[in-house]
């Protein structure tokens, strides 16, 4: 779209290589920067010491202190553990759920099978966190206040992962399905040999969303946990840098980043899945 | 004679399926045992809750252990002459309205500057799309770096340019124009990677023939760019509507919708209403409220949106 492209026929690369910047460029830049500012902003003020984070003096002396201090603070390496355990947990399940579900709609003859899909779409708007109250009712029946399992739960069985899974599913050609078949295998085999490694880019892709949803979600695991044993990082976050706890400034940032490092360092190694990952994911 | 005369193509595969029929029923239930874990946990997670908010919604719980008590749309009438749901109600829509336009057009412009061959385009779109791995909670303790009264960024650069400090969120007519401000910040890298992938499925032989005629850039955008990203742009106008709807963590961080209410958004005020007020029959009735808006954005795509997309 930018003027680069379009002239690229008539002006040999080199040529532009000296050019003045386009005003299109410079606004695109100024745009990246004012959009990545607070992130740095935050880098910043976790690595130096609180003092300078009113004066904002470019090249205040290097601490970790913060880190240190936000570590001692509030039981991080608990919320770490609990929100591995959550996102392991739930995104394993999810993947056992949904693909027994999308296997049984992309080729099972299930009377109403529409009518039933229709249903399960219906989870895409109604989600666990708009339902809170009677969630958490239901939650506090099972016994599953406070704990991981009843955090994770509500999402296991996800409409958007029968979804991906089913459209997938259904580009597998049957003739696979019939060759496996006729060398013994039942369904179960079939499922597992045939159509789940066919669907490994699904997965992946399914994967990466939900583990980025289930690392950030807030308000449902807010509400269903009330101790340090099953907080996630989010809640553990939120509880600690509430703006009356009067926490110092350096220390919620360096708390900020501690919570949010594992999932940015891997987006910037694996940038390229995880926006594919989104995209695919989004454009159904 | 046409021997096969009246046989229906497909006819020996219904022969085959009548002959099976054991094998047809076994499958059924092999299909349904598949779908039964699926369907116990919606049932016990969207389906059930979703009935018993509605039910809620029409009853009063009893004093004292007396039974709860049907009143009809009761719960409604007062809910709709409560002010603050008004104000809630009102805060939500301006939320969208501010938040909505402005990540969409925003998503799109830097879509059309990372598309282009801009120097340093890596780096650009890292930048764009950062703040959307970011969890909200996150996202709000940063912003409030820029926020707060006396220490915050804003305010000190305002002080620097010899101007009074703003309450970006302690003052009622600004604090819902900072909530908007941080969560375009937050969504719009995220709507842009869809209209980037749209903006590469344009063929180019387009752009081709417009500049063969001269066309100038301004309205081959507006010719021919933005009425094929219209698509796109409903897909994520649906999205971001849900999200208006659902995402209110940034309130537990930024304002706690706060001051007087000024902020607050429905979701959280279900909250409020469950979890601080202890009001669960409230909380149930503007649950359904909720509900009902997110039943008109699914219809909106399920009429508008998947016109196109086949789910066979």
């Amino acid at each position: 779209m930018s003027s680069t492209l379009s002239h690229s026929k008539t002006h040999p690369p080199r040529a532009r290589f000296f050019s003045v910047p386009s005003l299109e460029t410079i606004a695109a830049w100024l745009l990246a920067l004012i959009w990545i500012f607070p992130l740095l902003y935050a880098f910043w003020a976790a690595f130096h010491p609180s003092e300078f984070m009113v004066s904002f003096t470019l090249f205040a002396p290097l601490t970790l202190e913060n880190f240190a201090d936000a570590w001692g603070q509030a039981p991080f390496a608990r919320y770490y553990l609990n929100t591995f355990m959550l996102v392991t947990t739930v995104v394993l399940a999810q993947f056992i759920v949904c693909t027994l579900a999308a296997f049984a709609f992309a080729r099972f003859p299930i009377p109403g099978k529409n009518v039933l899909f229709m249903l399960v779409l219906i989870q895409l708007f109604v989600f666990p966190e708009v339902l809170i109250v009677e969630n958490y009712r239901i939650a506090s029946e099972l016994g599953l206040i406070n704990t991981i399992t009843g955090i994770g739960l509500p999402y296991v069985a996800s409409a958007f992962g029968i979804f991906l899974l089913r459209q997938t599913f259904k580009t597998i050609p049957r003739e696979l399905e019939d060759a496996a078949r006729i060398e013994g295998c039942n369904w179960l085999e079939i499922l597992w040999k045939v159509y789940v490694p066919l669907a490994k880019p699904t997965y992946l892709a399914y994967g990466l969303v939900s583990i980025s949803h289930h690392w950030n979600n807030f308000l449902w695991p807010l509400v269903v946990t009330n101790s340090v044993e099953s907080r996630p990082l989010t809640v553990g976050l939120g509880v600690f840098s509430a703006p009356e706890t009067g926490v110092n400034w350096a220390t919620v940032s360096a708390a900020t980043l501690l919570s949010i490092a594992p999932l940015l360092i891997a987006f910037l190694l694996f940038q390229r899945q995880f926006v594919q990952s989104f995209l695919r994911a989004g454009i159904r | 004679m046409d021997p096969f005369a009246g046989v229906r193509p497909g006819a020996f595969n219904e022969r085959y399926v009548i002959m099976s029929f054991t094998d047809h029923r076994k499958m059924q239930l092999y299909g349904a045992l598949l779908l039964l874990p699926a369907a116990l946990l919606l049932a016990t997670f969207a389906y059930l809750p979703t009935i018993a908010t509605v039910v809620n919604s029409l009853f009063l719980p009893g004093f004292r252990g007396a039974p709860t008590q049907f009143v009809g749309l009761e719960n409604y009438q007062v809910l709709f002459s409560d002010p603050t749901f008004w104000k809630v109600a009102r805060n939500n829509l301006l939320y969208a309205l501010g938040t909505i336009p402005t990540s969409l057009a925003l998503a799109l412009a830097m879509a059309l500057f990372v598309n282009g061959k801009l120097r340093g385009r890596g780096f650009v779109r890292m930048a764009y799309f950062t703040p959307t791995i970011l969890p909200m909670i996150a996202a709000a303790n940063i912003w409030m770096f820029f926020y707060a009264p006396q220490i915050g960024l804003f305010n000190k650069l305002l002080g620097i340019l010899g101007f009074s400090g703003v309450n970006w969120l302690g003052d009622p007519s600004v604090a819902l124009g900072s909530v908007i401000v941080m969560s375009i910040w937050k969504e719009a890298g995220f709507f842009m990677i869809f209209y980037l992938a749209a903006l590469q499925g344009i063929p180019p032989e387009l752009k081709e023939a417009s500049d063969l005629e001269g066309t100038s850039r301004w309205s081959f955008f507006w010719r021919v760019t933005f009425p094929l990203l219209m698509p796109t742009t409903l897909f994520v106008l649906i999205n971001a509507l849900i999200n208006a709807v659902r995402v209110v963590d940034h309130l537990f961080i930024l304002t706690k919708g706060g001051p007087n209410n000024a902020t607050n958004l429905l979701l959280y005020y279900v909250y409020e209403n469950a979890f601080s007020f202890f009001d669960r029959t409230m909380a149930a009735t503007i649950t359904v409220v909720i509900l009902l808006v997110l039943a008109v954005v699914a219809t909106l795509k399920f009429t508008v949106l998947d016109r196109r997309t086949h789910y066979q």
